[in-house]
């Protein structure tokens, strides 16, 4: 289970999260929803340790991330995966060997079996024959099914999704959706995913957690989120201008 | 008043500003060292590194010392003339290439064509997200990116030295000789008579420490990018400006150390 407790960040005298709590359940697909730039890609770079908080504790079944060096760090991150905003492919790869990338720095398997998993994931994201293509080469939608297929190829317990559907048209962005929730299932991962995408939330989401002004504001089911009366909730979800939230 | 207050405000900064800097390639020098160590050694990163930053800037380093070479000849000639030593020409070639012109050319030649490169690769690699991946996919970008980069810098621009020394005292040969009319003979011996080895290895171990602060200079600069496109063509110019200076100004302290 990964616990944040107290979590407070801040960036010079912008303070990002502001005493943040949440518990992420294991086995389930966790939507954090919130304004862009409210903290959402902070949020998530502080449960894989990619950021330490100033104060607060990120507890990943039980360990405290903000307490270990960069071995046992590293060790811990063999737990996760995570598919970047932009698939963060490395370019001068192709997309065999991204796959491949995980796999030949931590298993210690044959060339053979490499390739087996590699053909193995590329099939579970619904692409077969592209090991040979370079990602320059790749659209959009495909570069993010490329690096889902990285981040499950350590089968690892948790993934972390950025922004998974932004930048795609609505078919490549329900493709993706789909993905995600037969990826979770099949997988029986613990996702998860930052989005202001309103249609994807609520399809892929099993919790989903509101973030503004550093807090989660609203924890529940989407038939509870959808229900909230808090204003903050129905001003996002309805994408209205007035409201307590303020344009900045 | 307050504009002399101004002044020295930013004069103040700039100087922070710059012994910040230092001490953070400082901390990454260290970081390098203690990753070059640990397993896996990543010797694939490394002769693909020594690859592009040796075997590629082979034409341009040859180009290079070439030139400088025929025309220190040249010059030295008119200088020398004028007391009758043109026979020094030679001698005067072999030592300013060896113990200077060889290293400082040559690491300057790098730095602009595999400096920028680093800078640039790894700018791009930081705002597209691909260093964090790394962290995430736990493998160290400082050991996976860097320390290659280091290795190579160290090996390779010691290398490029001794070619450019080698073709930089034949285009010295070709315009003293054939050109010039001076007697081969009396060239090349006043070469073995003057240069000695020790001229020929400091200007060696100058262009090792001259790859280390080139390639150093250049992974800091890309892995500290931020701001998108701008960010990368930022940084990529300020690599080359520190590892340039850094070079010459480095190099007056190892000559005063050395000869």
């Amino acid at each position: 289970m990964i616990k944040l407790v107290d979590i407070h960040k801040s960036f010079g005298k912008q303070k990002v999260l502001n005493g943040l709590n949440l518990e992420i359940e294991d086995g389930k697909t966790t939507v954090i929803i919130g304004r862009s730039g409210g903290g959402k890609s902070v949020l998530l770079k502080h449960i894989i340790g990619l950021m330490r908080p100033d104060s607060g504790q990120v507890l990943v079944d039980g360990v405290d991330m903000t307490k270990l060096n960069d071995k046992e760090l590293n060790e811990i991150r063999k737990k996760f995966g995570m598919l970047f905003q932009e698939a963060a492919l490395f370019d001068s790869m192709n997309v065999g060997e991204n796959v491949a990338f995980p796999l030949r720095e931590h298993a210690k398997i044959k060339e053979k079996e490499i390739w087996e998993i590699v053909a193995d994931r590329l099939r579970a994201v619904g692409l077969t024959g592209v090991e040979e293509k370079m990602p320059s080469e790749l659209s959009g939608g495909m570069r993010k099914r490329v690096g889902l297929a990285r981040a499950i190829a350590l089968h690892p317990q948790i993934v972390l999704f950025d922004e998974p559907t932004t930048g795609l048209d609505p078919i490549m962005a329900e493709a993706i959706n789909q993905l995600i929730i037969e990826t979770q299932q099949n997988f029986n991962l613990t996702c998860v995913v930052i989005s202001h995408d309103i249609q994807s939330i609520f399809r892929i989401g099993h919790k989903i957690a509101m973030l503004y002004e550093g807090d989660i504001i609203a924890y529940g089911t989407s038939e509870e989120i959808r229900a909230s009366d808090n204003p903050v909730i129905v001003q996002f979800l309805a994408g209205s201008i007035e409201g307590p939230i303020r344009i900045m | 008043m307050r504009l002399l207050a101004a002044i020295f405000d930013s004069l103040g900064k700039s100087v922070l500003h710059a012994v910040e800097e230092m001490g953070r390639i400082i901390l990454l020098f260290l970081s390098v060292l203690s990753w070059m160590v640990r397993p896996p050694w990543r010797l694939r990163n490394i002769f693909k590194q020594m690859e592009f930053v040796g075997v590629r800037s082979i034409f341009v380093v040859v180009l290079t010392g070439m030139f400088t070479g025929m025309v220190m000849a040249l010059q030295g000639y008119h200088g020398f003339r004028m007391f009758s030593a043109e026979s020094m020409v030679g001698s005067a070639v072999a030592l300013g290439m060896t113990r200077e012109l060889g290293p400082v050319l040559t690491s300057l030649m790098v730095t602009a064509r595999a400096g920028s490169a680093m800078a640039a690769e790894l700018g791009t690699m930081k705002v597209t997200e691909q260093i964090d991946a790394l962290y995430v996919m736990a493998a160290n970008p400082v050991q996976y990116l860097i320390v290659p980069r280091v290795i190579a810098g160290v090996i390779m621009v010691p290398f490029l030295t001794v070619i450019s020394d080698f073709v930089g005292i034949l285009g010295g040969y070709f315009v003293g000789v054939q050109i010039l009319n001076i007697n081969s003979g009396i060239f090349i011996k006043n070469i073995t008579k003057m240069v000695e080895l020790n001229d020929i290895y400091n200007g060696l171990i100058k262009a090792a420490c001259f790859g280390l602060i080139l390639s150093l200079v250049g992974c800091y600069k890309g892995f500290n990018t931020s701001g998108g496109a701008e960010g990368v063509g930022r940084a990529t110019t300020e690599a080359v400006v520190l590892a340039s200076i850094t070079i010459l100004i480095s190099d007056y302290f190892l000559t005063a150390l050395m000869f």
